[in-house]
């Protein structure tokens, strides 16, 4: 409900490209198990190259700001925080990988890592990173149904 | 597929543990650093941990954090930008302001003694049982007093005064009181270190007690200790309140913060003073 501007945006995306998929809302994510979640968000595979963007890039996922990835030596400034990501996508299969995505406090209760694809349990919420307290209508998640598909088709890529 | 969950949590947990420990290794704090400055004047910046911060190993302050050249910048007072700012606080000092006519010296004579060891004890709860933080000890003179205008938490004015008074107890281990009419106040701040705001729901706790050493993009964790303030920021070219860090640590979180001065921040702040107990008030420090 709160992300209605952001999927119907991308709806109006794929039915342009001639794809009619329901998109999978936050609120309507069904787990397998409590921490696996197996089919796309969106029906379809990510793209590996989006992928890149959306784990490097500070203004989308921002995944190195707390991961290493030695595949990235172009990527100034990966942080510690969490484990290195090599080899992620051997330890972990895409159903995982999309659960940790989605919301990491399913498989890691007391994580420092970020829900990705969740929109309420917050508290203070805010607008971005203004301070200001968030605007209900136009809260939505911090990743793309789109954006959480492509991560995980690059993180799949990143092998032992 | 979910019987191996347990096991791959396992090893992961493990990894965790490994990449936990190299962090830390690599990660200072820089334990051989010793802060003197201009030659002659200790000042103690690793202290022991007790019942306020069981979760830590020491208390380190920011100070051990920082890359040689920023640490060299304040051992010496000639170096140190944040000087200018205790200059011209030194005038505000002598200053007269308001319908009373009257300056902080009239009152308070040599801020030297006068004002020795007050910020190793803020904030601290006035006479009416609240809790106050030095800048509304100086307002509260400003506006009752001398009949002048409250200066901005975080204004100039407010920050040369607070830089020029923190000066006064540059070597002296913060001590500030926890129990009796304060105890409500440090719970309240207790609460807020280990609450997860925001949308990416983090702690204070998260990145300055967990992830101490650490690196977080480009910026190296410290404990989050505040005897060093206030502080000269590089990056703001400018000095930086308390409250000011607080309201930017939280906004990181993608949350709404709370208001400079407001009661919540005064309450985090003597919770985060606490955590520094037995560290040296830096006076006026510089951090990145
Ligand atoms: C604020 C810190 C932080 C951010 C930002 C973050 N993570 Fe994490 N992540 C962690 C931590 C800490 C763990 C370890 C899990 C735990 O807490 O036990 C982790 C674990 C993981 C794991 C499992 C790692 C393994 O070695 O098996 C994956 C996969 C992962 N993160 C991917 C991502 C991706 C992709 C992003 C960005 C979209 C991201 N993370 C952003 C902190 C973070
Ligand atoms: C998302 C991570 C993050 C969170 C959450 C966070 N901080 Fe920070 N904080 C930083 C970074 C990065 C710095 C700059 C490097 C350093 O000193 O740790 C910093 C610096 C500080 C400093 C200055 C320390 C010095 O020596 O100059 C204080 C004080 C501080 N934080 C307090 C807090 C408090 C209190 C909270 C909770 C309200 C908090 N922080 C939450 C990331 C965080």
């Amino acid at each position: 409900m709160k992300l209605k501007a952001v999927t119907g945006l991308i709806a109006a995306g794929i039915a342009l490209a001639g794809t009619a998929i329901a998109e999978v809302a936050p609120g309507d994510i069904t787990w397998v198990d409590d921490v696996m979640i197996p089919t796309s968000l969106t029906g379809a595979p990510g793209n590996v190259e989006e992928g890149v963007s959306v784990v490097s890039s500070r203004s989308a996922g921002n995944c190195v700001a707390c991961h290493g990835i030695s595949a990235l030596p172009d990527v100034a400034f990966q942080g510690n925080v969490g484990p290195s990501l090599d080899g992620v996508g051997s330890r972990w299969n895409e159903a995982e990988l999309r659960g940790i995505l989605v919301d990491a406090k399913h498989m890691f209760p007391d994580t420092r890592m970020p829900s990705f694809y969740r929109v309420d349990g917050f508290t203070r919420p805010g607008d971005a990173y203004t301070g200001r307290a968030a605007d209900p209508a136009t809260f939505g998640p911090l990743l793309s149904a789109a954006q959480i598909e492509d991560t995980i088709a690059y993180l799949m890529t990143l092998t032992d | 597929m979910q019987h191996l969950k347990p096991a791959k949590t396992l090893a992961l947990a493990s990894a965790c543990v490994a990449a936990l420990w190299s962090g830390a290794a690599l990660a200072d704090p820089d334990l051989s650093a010793d802060l003197m400055i201009d030659g002659e004047l200790h000042i103690v910046t690793q202290a022991p941990a007790d019942d306020i911060v069981p979760n830590l190993p020491a208390r380190y302050s920011g100070w051990l954090f920082r890359d040689p050249a920023t640490r060299d910048m304040q051992a010496d007072d000639f170096e140190n930008p944040a000087m200018l700012a205790v200059d011209s606080g030194a005038e505000l000092w002598e200053t007269a302001d308001g319908t009373a006519g009257q300056s902080c010296q009239d009152c308070h004579d040599d801020a030297e003694e006068s004002m020795a060891g007050v910020r190793a004890r803020m904030p601290h709860v006035n006479a009416d049982g609240e809790l106050w933080s030095m800048e509304n000890y100086v307002n509260n003179c400003r506006t009752e007093r001398m009949g002048a205008e409250a200066w901005r938490w975080s204004g100039g004015e407010m920050t040369s005064m607070t830089a020029f008074i923190s000066m006064q107890s540059r070597g002296m281990p913060v001590a500030v009181q926890i129990d009796g009419p304060a105890a409500p106040y440090w719970e309240q701040g207790r609460d807020m270190y280990y609450t997860r705001y925001g949308q990416l729901e983090l702690s204070c706790s998260s990145c300055h007690e967990e992830s101490t050493g650490m690196m977080i993009r480009a910026d190296h964790l410290s404990q989050g200790q505040i005897s060093g303030f206030p502080t000269y920021r590089l990056k703001n070219a400018g000095i930086v309140s308390i409250h000011n860090r607080f309201r930017g640590c939280i906004r990181d979180t993608r949350a709404e913060t709370f208001a400079e001065g407001s009661e919540e921040f005064r309450a985090l702040e003597l919770y985060v003073a606490s955590r520094g107990m037995g560290l040296d008030v830096e006076g006026v420090s510089v951090r990145p």
